[in-house]
C-alpha cells in the first residue's frame, strides 16, 4: 500500500509516494539522500537516527514516513547556516565531542533538545537527555562539555 | 518489515471502525513497541490504524480529585505537565523515567498500557494509583486491567481513549532500570490514599500487581523500615539474565522503602 | 611558522561529521546496485542436509541466490588466519577451513549459509525468509572449558578435543620452584568476560565488478583496506591484487572489530561479478551481535609467589581462550603474543610461566577487541597484585612500588620475551595517588558509610605493548605478514601537500594529528596539508590501524617520507642556489646555506621541482614526492596508573563509579586533546567491561545477549568525574617519541574498577566478583555472604 506524503524537511517542502512500511529514516536516507542521519541498531536504542519532528527529538528509525505527513522535520543537514556551524555543532568541535562521527548527528540532535529545555543543563540533565544516544568512542566526557557549552551559546 | 495497510484515524470511532474488531489490525499510537516489532518481522498485521493524531485522545485534565490523561498523550507531555506535577508528582516522575527523551516524545500512555509489557513503567501507576482505564466501550478498573504477560482485559478492536488517576494524598515511584534496555526490572509506586495504602509493582512479575504484604505493613506503620521489613515472596516473579526472582523480591521491598522515604 | 605539535588543535575532520557530510559505506549507493541479505544458521551446530534456493528465487525482486556450494564450485578459498602459533613440542596450531558460506556444516548461530541478492533490501529479506534450509541439528558447546571435556561436542573433525593449540611461554621449572619456595602464594581464578565490540556503525560492504578492465572494487567498513585486499585476493577469491581496489571510506568506529577479513566482504565482491550488478550489504545490529568478531573470553588460573616483604618471586598463569567456531584473522595471536608476553606488567617478577589453550566452540569467532590480550593480561596481574596486597596486609600502592621496574633498569628485559625501552612507573603512580587524593580516601569511605553506602578504592598500573609491530619480532612469533607502515608525501607544484598514509582513521583524528606533525616538520601552514587514507588505489600500501600503532608506526613512516622530501629538497635548493647540497640546511620550511644569506622556502623549491626547466637530468630528478616504509625496531610500551573509586548500594547492588583518575605515559603527544579523547573512550569501554557488558551464550550456543535489550552499553550516565594527567618518557626508538594511546583506557580500567569494588565489598566479606559486576551479581555476592554468616 502506498501513500502520497508531503512534509517540510530542513525548511524545504518535499513530496513523495511511500509504502506504509517505509521508515522516516529510510525516507530521509534513500529518497532524499540525506545520509547524515544514521542507523546504528534495530531495536530503537542507539539514537544515531535522531531527528526532530515538529520540534521534538525522535528516533527516525522508529517512525513511519507516513506518520510524518504534514510534519516539519529537521535533520543534521539543516542545522548549519551555510558554512557557519550551529552553536551546538561548533561546541562539539570546540570540545572534541566526537570521534568517528557516526553517532554524532543523532547526538547533536538530542543535545539540541537538552539545550532547548535548559540553557544551563546540569550533568544529570545531560545524562538524562542523552540516555537514548550511544557513543562508543568518546566516553561521553567531552560530549558533556560540548552540550554545556552549546546550550550556553544557544541561550545567549 | 512486511508491508501492511496504513490508515490514519481522525477520531476514536473512526479508528474502531477501521479496525473492525479484527485480530489482524493493530492500533498504532506512538509506535515505540509496535514499530520495532514490525521491523524485526515479529508481527504481520494486515492493517495498522494510526490513532496518534486523534485530538480527542490527547491532553491532560484535572477535575476534582481526578487526573485524566488522553490515551494518545505522550510520556513527555505527562512528565512536563504542570497540572500532573502539581496533582500527582509521582506520575510525572514515572513518565520522566520511561525510556529516553526520544521515546518519551513519541510513546503514549494508551500504547504503553495496551501493550502491557511486564517491564513497562505505567502499569505500576495504573495499579498503584488505582486508575480507571476508559475505552471506546467501557471503563475498566486498574486492578482488573492487566491479566497476564502482554495481556489485558481489552477485547480485539477495543481502543483505550483515556486513563484517569485519582489523586492520592502522597505518592512516589521508584525504579530499578535494566542496565541494558532501561526498562523496569522493578518499579514500585507507593500511594497513600484516603482509602489506604496502595503499592503497585511493575517489572517484577508477568504483569503489574499490588504488593499486598507491603500495603498491609505500611497501612499500620507508614515508614520505610516497615516496607523494608517485608520479605516478598519470589514465587511467580520473573527470572532473567539481569535479575533473578529473589533479587526482584528483595528490590520490591527496598524500592517501596525508598518511595516511602521520598514521600516523607 | 607556528608550531602545532603539542597544540590542542581542533579537528579538521569534524566539519563534515557535524554537518552530516561524512561518507560511510552505507551512505554510498552505486548505480544499479542490488542488496544482499545473508541467510544465517539459527542453530549453533548443524549439518546442512539441503538448501532449496528455488523458493527464494521465486520471490519477487530476488535477483540471485548463492550458497557455499556455488562458491566452492568457483574455487573460492577459505578465510585465512594471519598468525601461526606453534604450541608445546613444536606442534603447530590446527587451522580448520573457514568457507565464507558454510558448505556442509554450520558451527555457530549466525554462520552464513546463503546470500540472497535482490532489487531492494525488503525483497532480499523476503527471499532470505523463503529460502529453505534443512538442518540436522547437532549438539553444541559454547564454553571453552566445557569444550575441552571428554565427550564434548566436536566443532571440527580435524580438531579432536577442540584444542586449536596448547602453547607455553617461560621457564616452568623455575616458576614451580619459586612457588614452592615462596613465603606466600596468592592464587586467583578469574573469567575475563566475553565482549561484543559494538562500533556504532554496523559493518557494510559493497562489491562492484567492471568487466571493461576486469576490475573489482570493494567498499568496506575496514580498519585496514590493504590487508583486506591482500587476504581476499590471495587466499579467498584468487583475484590478481592489482585488479582489486579496496576502499574504506569514513568508518564509524572499529575497536578491532573491523580489522578482520569477513566473509561478507568476499561474498559481495565475488557475487558482484556473478550477478553482474553491484552488491551492497549492510549489517543489521542484530546481525552484528552474531557476526562481528567478539572479544576476550578467557578463563584463567593464576598464582603469584612472593617473599616475606611482598617482593614478587614468580607468576604462573594458565588460560583457556575461546576462539569461537573458526580462527578469525588475528585470533590466534591475541591470547599468546599480545597477552602472555605482557604478564610481567610493570614489575620485576623474575620468572613467569604462562600456558594458553585456545579452544574452538560453537560460538561467533573471537578476535582482537580494543586492547586485545593486553586488557586480559593487565586484569590478571593487577587483580592478583591487589589481592596479594590484601593478603599480605600491605597497602596496594606500597606492594606495587616495591616491585616496580626502576627508571634506571631500562631497557628492561622481561622473562616473557619483551624488552621495555623506557618508563617511569613510580612517577605515574605518585601523580595518580596525588590527583585522586588517595591519602584521604578513608574519610570518603566513612562519609559513604554514613549514607549506608559501601565505598572502595582500587588501583591499576598497566603496561601495554603497542606500535604493533617490529616485523622481525612478529615474524619470529608466527606472524605471516610484516607489520610496518607505509606513507607517501607529495608536494603539489603550488606547495600544498598530500600525505597518503596506510593508517586508517575511524575516529582517531589522523587528519588532524598527522597534519600537525607534517606541517611542523615541513614548516608549512597546517591548512596546506591533506591527509589521505582508506583507498588502496591512492595509497602505496598499508597495514592499517589497530594496536595503538598509527602515530608510532604510521606517523613514523610519514616522518621518514618527509625526511626524504627534505633530502631531495636540499638537492633542488642547492641546484637553485648554485651551492653544494651538503651545505644546505633545512629549518622551519626554509632551505638556507650556512654563512650566506641565500635561502629558499620549501614552496619555492616545490614549484621548481615541478618546473625543472634547467635541471641537470643526470643528477636531479623532477618532482617532490617521496614514499617510505617504516618498520619499528621494537614495540612501544605505554604505561600508566589508574585509581578508581566506587560506591555500592548494598540494598540493590547498584554500583557507581564516583571518581576516576588516569595518569598515562604515552611518550610525546602531538595533540593532547585527541589523546585525552582516546583515553576517555577507552575508560568508558573499560567501565563497560567491568560493570555492564557481558556476552552470554546458553549452553547450547544460542546468543542470549543478542541486542541492546540485553547487552548493556555504557551511556552518558555511567561516566564519572575524571582526573587526568600525563607523565612522559619518550619512546626511544621511533622518530616521534610517541608510544600510542588508543587502547590504554580499555586495558587499565577493568582491574581498577573491580579492585575498587572488591575493596568496597570487603567489609561484607566478599573478595571477588566476576565481570560484568552487575547490580544483580553484587547483590548476590553480598547476600550469599550474609546467608553464610547467619
Amino acid at each position: 500500500m502506498s501513500h502520497a506524503i508531503s512534509m517540510t524537511v530542513n525548511g524545504r517542502s518535499v513530496s513523495a509516494t511511500v509504502e506504509s512500511r517505509t521508515l522516516l529514516t529510510e525516507f530521509l536516507r534513500d529518497n532524499l539522500r540525506l545520509t547524515g542521519t544514521h542507523v546504528g541498531c534495530d531495536t530503537s536504542q542507539c539514537g544515531a537516527c535522531t531527528v526532530h519532528v515538529n520540534g521534538k527529538s525522535v528516533k527516525s528509525c522508529t517512525m513511519l514516513a507516513v506518520q510524518c505527513d504534514g510534519a516539519e522535520v529537521l535533520t543534521i543537514e539543516g542545522l548549519a547556516n551555510g558554512e557557519d556551524l550551529h552553536p551546538m555543532q561548533k561546541a562539539f568541535n570546540d570540545h572534541h565531542g566526537l570521534q568517528c562521527g557516526f553517532c554524532t548527528p543523532g547526538m547533536v540532535m538530542s543535545a539540541l533538545e537538552v539545550a532547548d529545555n535548559n540553557s544551563d543543563p546540569s550533568d544529570e540533565d545531560i545524562a538524562k537527555g542523552l540516555a537514548g544516544n550511544y557513543c562508543r568512542c568518546t566516553g561521553y566526557e567531552n560530549i558533556y562539555r560540548a552540550v554545556k557549552a552549546g546550550a550556553k551559546a544557544m541561550g545567549s | 518489515m512486511y508491508n501492511f495497510d496504513y490508515e490514519k484515524a481522525a477520531s476514536a470511532d473512526d479508528a474502531v471502525k477501521a479496525a473492525g474488531g479484527s485480530d489482524d489490525v493493530m492500533f498504532l499510537a506512538g509506535g515505540m513497541t509496535l514499530i520495532p516489532t514490525l521491523k524485526l518481522r515479529l508481527t504481520q498485521p494486515e492493517k495498522v490504524v494510526d490513532v496518534g493524531g486523534i485530538g480527542d485522545m490527547k491532553g491532560i485534565s484535572v477535575s476534582g480529585d481526578t487526573v485524566t490523561i488522553g490515551a494518545a498523550t505522550t510520556h513527555a507531555d505527562v512528565a512536563g505537565s504542570d497540572d500532573v506535577k502539581k496533582a500527582i508528582p509521582a506520575l510525572a516522575k514515572l513518565a520522566s523515567l520511561i525510556g529516553d527523551q526520544q521515546v518519551r516524545n513519541r510513546g503514549t500512555i494508551g500504547g504503553s498500557i495496551a501493550n502491557a509489557d511486564p517491564a513497562a513503567d505505567y502499569p505500576a501507576a495504573v495499579v498503584g494509583l488505582g486508575a480507571t482505564v476508559k475505552t471506546n466501550k467501557r471503563e475498566i478498573a486498574g486492578d482488573d486491567f492487566f491479566t497476564a504477560m502482554f495481556e489485558t482485559a481489552l477485547e480485539p478492536g477495543e481502543l483505550i481513549t483515556s486513563v484517569s488517576f485519582p489523586v492520592p494524598e502522597k505518592a512516589d515511584y521508584q525504579k530499578l532500570a535494566n542496565p541494558a534496555s532501561g526498562y523496569a526490572m522493578v518499579g514500585v509506586m507507593v500511594a497513600k490514599t484516603k482509602d489506604g495504602v496502595r503499592v503497585g509493582v511493575t517489572g517484577a512479575g508477568p504483569s503489574a500487581f499490588r504488593a499486598s504484604a507491603i500495603e498491609d505493613a505500611l497501612g499500620s506503620d507508614f515508614s520505610s523500615d516497615a516496607a523494608k521489613g517485608v520479605t516478598m515472596s519470589s514465587d511467580d516473579l520473573n527470572n532473567d539474565l539481569h535479575a533473578t526472582a529473589e533479587y526482584r523480591a528483595s528490590c520490591i521491598s527496598t524500592l517501596a522503602a525508598r518511595a516511602v522515604k521520598a514521600i516523607g | 611558522m607556528a608550531k602545532h605539535v603539542g597544540e590542542r588543535m581542533k579537528r579538521v575532520e569534524d566539519g563534515r561529521f557535524l554537518t552530516g557530510r561524512g561518507t560511510y559505506t552505507d551512505d554510498i549507493s552505486k548505480p544499479g546496485q542490488t542488496y544482499a541479505v545473508f541467510v544465517r544458521s539459527p542453530h549453533a551446530h548443524a549439518k546442512i542436509k539441503s538448501v532449496n534456493v528455488d523458493s527464494a528465487l521465486n520471490v519477487e525482486g530476488v535477483v540471485a541466490v548463492y550458497t557455499g556450494a556455488d562458491m566452492a564450485a568457483d574455487g573460492v578459498g577459505g578465510l585465512p588466519c594471519g598468525w601461526q602459533v606453534i604450541g608445546k613440542g613444536g606442534t603447530p596450531m590446527i587451522e580448520p577451513a573457514h568457507p565464507p558460506l558454510a558448505v556442509d556444516t554450520v558451527r555457530y548461530v549466525g554462520d552464513a549459509v546463503a546470500v540472497v541478492i535482490a532489487e531492494t533490501k525488503n525483497a532480499a529479506k523476503d527471499g532470505a525468509e523463503a529460502l529453505e534450509v534443512d538442518y540436522d541439528v547437532q549438539p553444541a558447546v559454547a564454553s571453552a572449558v566445557k569444550a575441552m571435556e571428554s565427550g564434548a561436542p566436536q566443532v571440527h573433525d580435524e580438531v579432536p578435543g577442540n584444542v586449536c593449540y596448547d602453547w607455553e611461554l617461560g621457564d616452568k621449572d623455575a616458576v614451580d620452584k619459586a612457588i614452592n619456595d615462596a613465603h606466600h602464594v596468592t592464587t586467583f581464578d578469574l573469567v575475563n568476560n566475553r565482549l561484543i565490540p559494538n562500533a556504532i556503525e554496523p559493518r557494510a560492504a559493497i562489491g562492484e565488478y567492471d568487466p571493461a578492465g576486469d576490475n573489482y572494487t570493494l567498499t568496506t567498513t575496514s580498519q585496514n583496506p590493504h590487508v583486506i585486499r591482500l587476504l581476499m585476493c590471495a587466499f579467498v577469491l584468487q583475484i590478481p591484487e592489482h585488479k582489486c581496489r579496496v576502499v574504506a571510506p569514513d568508518v564509524g568506529g572499529g575497536f578491532g572489530s573491523k580489522i578482520f577479513h569477513y566473509a561478507e566482504e568476499a561474498v559481495v565482491t565475488w557475487a558482484s561479478k556473478k550477478a553482474g550488478r553491484p552488491v551492497k550489504w549492510t549489517s543489521d545490529r542484530s546481525e552484528a551481535f552474531l557476526t562481528d568478531a567478539h572479544g576476550r573470553d578467557h578463563v584463567t588460573k593464576a598464582q603469584l609467589a612472593m617473599d616475606k616483604d611482598g617482593k614478587f618471586t614468580a607468576l604462573k598463569v594458565a588460560t583457556v581462550a575461546n576462539m569461537g567456531a573458526y580462527l578469525s584473522t588475528f585470533a590466534s595471536s591475541i591470547p599468546t603474543y599480545l597477552y602472555a608476553t605482557l604478564l610481567a606488567g610493570q614489575y620485576t617478577t623474575p620468572v613467569i610461566y604462562a600456558e594458553v589453550k585456545a579452544v574452538f566452540t560453537h560460538t561467533t569467532p573471537v578476535d582482537a577487541y580494543r586492547g586485545a590480550g593486553r586488557p586480559e593480561a593487565t586484569y590478571v596481574i593487577e587483580r592478583i597484585v591487589e589481592i596479594a596486597a590484601r593478603e599480605m596486609g600491605m597497602d596496594p600502592a606500597e606492594i606495587r612500588r616495591k616491585n616496580f621496574i626502576q627508571p634506571d633498569q631500562f631497557p628492561y628485559e622481561t622473562p616473557v620475551a619483551l624488552t621495555y625501552d623506557t618508563g617511569n612507573y613510580q612517577a605515574s603512580l605518585d601523580r595518580a595517588l596525588e590527583l585522586s587524593d588517595y591519602a584521604n580516601f578513608e574519610k570518603r569511605r566513612e562519609e559513604s558509610a554514613k549514607n549506608g553506602k559501601l565505598r572502595g578504592v582500587g588501583l591499576s598500573c598497566y603496561i601495554e605493548a603497542c606500535g604493533i609491530a617490529p616485523s622481525a619480532v612478529a615474524g619470529a612469533l608466527g606472524a605471516r605478514a610484516g607489520l610496518y607502515e607505509a606513507a607517501e608525501v607529495r608536494f603539489a607544484p603550488t606547495g600544498t601537500v598530500s600525505v597518503f598514509t596506510g593508517s586508517h582513521s575511524h575516529g582517531q583524528g589522523h587528519e588532524t594529528t598527522f597534519a600537525q606533525l607534517t606541517a611542523d616538520r615541513l614548516g608549512i601552514p597546517v591548512e596546506n596539508v591533506d591527509i589521505v587514507h582508506g583507498d588502496t588505489d591512492r595509497i602505496p600500501f598499508g597495514m592499517g590501524t589497530y594496536g595503538s600503532r598509527s602515530l608510532a608506526v604510521g606517523g613514523s613512516a610519514i616522518v621518514k617520507a618527509i625526511d626524504k622530501i627534505i633530502v631531495k629538497g636540499k638537492k633542488i635548493a642547492a641546484h637553485m642556489m648554485e651551492e653544494n647540497a651538503d651545505d644546505v640546511e633545512f629549518d622551519d620550511g626554509v632551505f638556507s646555506v650556512k654563512g650566506t644569506n641565500k635561502s629558499l622556502t620549501i614552496g619555492e623549491v616545490a614549484f621548481q621541482a615541478y618546473v625543472p626547466h634547467n635541471f641537470p637530468h643526470d643528477e636531479l630528478e623532477p618532482g617532490l614526492d617521496e614514499s617510505a616504509f617504516y618498520d619499528p625496531n621494537n614495540f612501544t610500551y605505554p604505561a600508566g596508573a589508574y585509581v578508581c573509586e566506587v560506591e555500592v548500594d548494598p540494598d540493590t547492588g547498584e554500583c557507581t563509579v564516583e571518581k576516576f583518575t588516569a595518569v598515562d605515559d604515552f611518550g610525546n603527544l602531538i595533540n593532547p586533546m585527541i589523546v585525552e579523547g582516546q583515553v576517555h573512550g577507552g575508560i568508558a569501554q573499560g567501565i563497560g567491561q567491568a560493570l555492564l557488558e557481558g556476552c552470554v551464550y546458553s549452553d547450547d550456543g544460542q546468543l542470549v545477549t543478542g541486542s541492546y535489550m540485553d547487552y548493556a552499553m555504557p551511556r552518558a550516565e555511567h561516566i564519572p568525574d575524571y582526573n587526568f594527567d600525563f607523565t612522559t618518557t619518550p619512546c626511544t626508538h621511533n622518530p616521534i617519541g610517541a608510544k600510542g594511546c588508543g587502547e590504554a583506557g580499555a586495558i587499565g580500567t577493568p582491574a581498577a574498577v573491580i579492585n575498587a569494588l572488591t575493596d568496597a565489598l570487603r567489609v561484607a566479606g566478599v573478595d571477588n566478583i566476576e565481570m560484568p559486576a552487575t547490580p544483580l551479581k553484587i547483590w548476590q555476592a553480598l547476600n550469599a555472604n550474609k546467608q553464610a554468616a547467619e
